[in-house]
């Protein structure tokens, strides 16, 4: 037996559904626990429940203020070393993941500090040691003692620096080393450090050449041959974890002046718990409105829209825990936008299909044209929709526009929410239809 | 029937909102929130039972709650000076227990202008790719320039109210705000679209008929799905508005002006601009 493609449609719909139940429902539903299976995708663990990762707005999280050694600088340096410093460490907790950070200056007499939160972090050290170290990477020559005899091997008594450092860096990214696939860190010069760079490696073949990481080795390779463009990979006992954390920290640039931790301390979510509920509960009642909107004026395909706007949710919400996105207020946002336009795509396609019915024609007919016709407008309007949300984004990090953890946390829900509601709005309401629905004929004697 | 008669009364509506909103931008400006405007952090010991009177006798600095403990309190507020905090600390002590201002400090603000700018030059680079994905899917150059202009005038439309509540109800603009402008954005240019999309349709299948009619006709076979589509977002929004916690109802506020105004633009903004531009350029 040989199934239709509605049919096919739908145990991929009860599929993609049950494995969004399981990645969205708590483990433990009172009487009854679901079993977790035992496997992992890369950073996706199944075996354990998923949260939900919540803003500092929703549910507050860590804050750790940074006090800074100014000694060395002069007084009308210090107040633009503050504020580099505070880009500097946006930077790296932007390029740490999108997460809806608040970083602010806090400045008194003397003291110039700075103020991180950081929402829902679970792992504050890594978070900490991430942000707050300077990570300033120099080449050097490493010095040796004079050997007396044969026997005593050359101990290592200090270094002397190559004219190349960090800021001569164009990128660095993790990559596997080729003999044993240990994690290690590729680096590429600009132009002027892969001049340098190729001096050095030209003067010195058959030396040992040192990479200092905040003034310690943490690798000596010697030197085999003149390295002319400008690639190098740092290798060390890296896991993988360190390796990504000291690839972001070379991307993001050294931090301008030293610091240390001075507090760290939860704090509560900033629109408080009871703006957070009574938010729920009245985006509730809302959606309960629309579904009964749908399903006064739409009928059985109200109902149906409703129940794919329900799947809508679940799905998303799965995608949230998966990726996972950080729910903040401008988030829920984006979210509520695209579950007007999972709506809209419905409503398109239903008030077609009533015109279509009043033209005369077959209710399966009818439908197939609806689905079809409506597609065109659906499919440029969400286009329109992916653009704005893709620019605000940011893919690329483009400088001249926005990298600020709010907006683009916004940007992905509504990205998200129009990919999913397309799916939904059309793959899942169609599927639904074609094997529950039953539609009148306006007038068959016609 | 004949929508497209009354052109000039649908203009007129829109400048009715639009050039006083412009008027408030230009001469106030907006009231910004600390987000962008930075101020004072101040931490503050004190017994349980005076942080409501503290709350109160600061209020006109809009206090929020960053941090509290039973005896600690911490609070930003817009730019105070030490001496203002401590005369208000020293009033409130004679009420009920001490209360005691512990530390003091200036913050900077948590979103520059630099991200206003940015999300400016966001704003432009999504109209000019807008302005050319629309002209490229509807074959012409009309279609894509005045739903940008559509779009516009809804940015305009939201930012001037919020530009006059800032000066007459203190209602200030906050990073939500910012949020809710970008989603309007991508809500008026999706209704847009939609009754574009049946002008197009249309103009393929009925012939000789004036692209006046044609618009016509388009924006009677869509209102229904439009009013339909901004109601259920309405209801959503209006539920949020009454009904959601205090520091969202604003927020809730500008999706909704947005969303009204949005579903008003595209049949009463975009569509006639479409038979401006016909009558201006392409007299048959």
């Amino acid at each position: 037996m040989s199934l239709s493609k509605p049919q096919k449609n739908l145990i991929f719909i009860i599929a993609v559904t049950l494995f969004s139940l399981y990645i969205s429902l708590p483990t433990d539903l009172g009487y009854f626990k679901i079993p977790r299976l035992n496997i992992k995708f890369g950073s996706l663990d199944l075996s354990k429940e998923i949260e939900i990762k919540q803003g500092l707005d929703i549910k507050g999280g860590v804050q750790v203020v940074l006090d800074t050694d100014m000694s060395k600088l002069e007084d009308i340096d210090k107040q633009s070393a503050l504020e580099s410093l505070k880009d500097v460490v946006g930077r790296r907790i932007d390029l740490f993941g999108v997460s809806e950070v608040s970083i602010k200056t806090l400045q008194n007499n003397n003291q110039y500090r700075l103020s991180i939160e950081l929402p829902g972090v679970t792992d504050s050290k890594q978070a900490i040691a991430l942000i707050g170290e300077t990570a300033s990477l120099q080449f050097a020559y490493p010095i040796f003692s004079e050997t007396k005899s044969a026997t005593e091997e050359a101990s290592l008594t200090g270094f002397n620096p190559a004219n190349l450092s960090g800021s001569d860096l164009k990128r660095a990214q993790v990559t596997f080393q080729t003999d044993d696939s240990l994690p290690a860190v590729a680096i590429e010069f600009n132009d002027e450090g892969t001049k340098k760079f190729a001096q050095i490696t030209k003067n010195g073949i058959g030396k040992p050449l040192a990479i200092l990481l905040d003034g310690f080795p943490i690798t000596m390779p010697n030197i085999e041959s003149e390295i002319p463009n400008g690639n190098a990979v740092i290798s060390g006992s890296f896991t993988l974890e360190e390796a990504k954390d000291l690839a972001i920290k070379l991307n993001a640039g050294a931090l301008p002046v030293p610091v240390k931790v001075l507090s760290q301390k939860n704090i509560p979510a900033t629109l408080g718990q009871e703006s957070v509920q009574k938010s729920l509960l009245a985006g509730g009642i809302g959606l309960l409105m629309v579904v009964t909107f749908m399903i006064l004026n739409y009928g059985k395909m109200g109902l149906i829209s409703s129940v794919s706007l329900a799947l809508y949710g679940l799905y998303t919400v799965a995608l949230y825990k998966t990726i996972p996105v950080v729910l903040s207020l401008p988030g829920i946002a984006g979210f509520l936008l695209s579950v007007g336009m999972a709506v809209d795509s419905n409503i398109l396609i239903f008030e077609r299909y009533k015109e279509e019915i009043r033209a005369g024609r077959q209710w399966q007919v009818a439908l197939e044209l609806a689905f079809g016709r409506a597609w065109d407008s659906i499919k440029d309007a969400n286009a329109a929709t992916i653009i704005t949300g893709l620019i605000l984004f940011n893919p690329l990090s483009w400088s001249f526009l926005n990298t600020s953890g709010a907006v683009r946390g916004f940007a992905l829900t509504l990205i998200i929410g129009i990919l999913v509601s397309l799916f939904t709005g059309i793959i899942v309401s169609r599927t639904l239809l074609r094997i529950f629905y039953k539609g009148k004929n306006l007038n068959k004697n016609i | 029937m004949n929508w497209m008669k009354y052109r000039p009364l649908y203009f007129l509506i829109s400048s009715l909102v639009i050039i006083p909103g412009i008027y408030s931008l230009i001469t106030f400006g907006f009231k910004l929130s600390i987000e962008f405007t930075g101020g004072t952090q101040a931490e503050f010991i004190l017994p349980d039972t005076q942080k409501q009177n503290l709350l109160l006798a600061l209020s006109t600095q809009n206090p929020q709650v960053v941090s509290e403990s039973d005896s600690q309190f911490t609070l930003k507020m817009s730019e105070t000076t030490e001496q203002e905090i401590e005369q208000i600390t020293q009033k409130l002590g004679t009420v009920s227990g001490q209360v005691k201002l512990q530390s003091f400090e200036v913050i900077g603000p948590v979103l520059g202008q630099e991200t206003l700018k940015k999300t400016g030059n966001a704003l432009l680079i999504s109209s000019l790719v807008l302005l050319i994905y629309i002209s490229f899917a509807f074959k012409q150059f009309k279609y894509g320039l005045s739903a940008v202009l559509a779009m516009l005038h809804d940015t305009l439309v939201l930012l001037g109210s919020f530009s006059l509540l800032g000066q007459f109800a203190g209602v200030e603009v906050d990073l939500l705000f910012v949020t809710a402008v970008l989603t309007i954005l991508s809500f008026s240019v999706h209704d847009t679209i939609v009754v574009y999309d049946r002008i197009r349709e249309l103009s393929h299948k009925v012939k000789n008929v004036s692209y006046e009619n044609l618009v016509n006709q388009a924006v009677s076979e869509t209102i229904v799905r439009s009013l339909n589509n901004s109601l259920t977002i309405i209801f959503m929004l209006i539920a949020m508005f009454l009904m959601g916690g205090e520091s969202t109802k604003y927020f809730s506020l500008a999706l909704l002006v947005g969303t009204v105004t949005g579903t008003y633009s595209s049949t009463f903004t975009a569509a006639p601009l479409l038979v401006v531009w016909n009558k201006l350029f392409e007299k048959k």
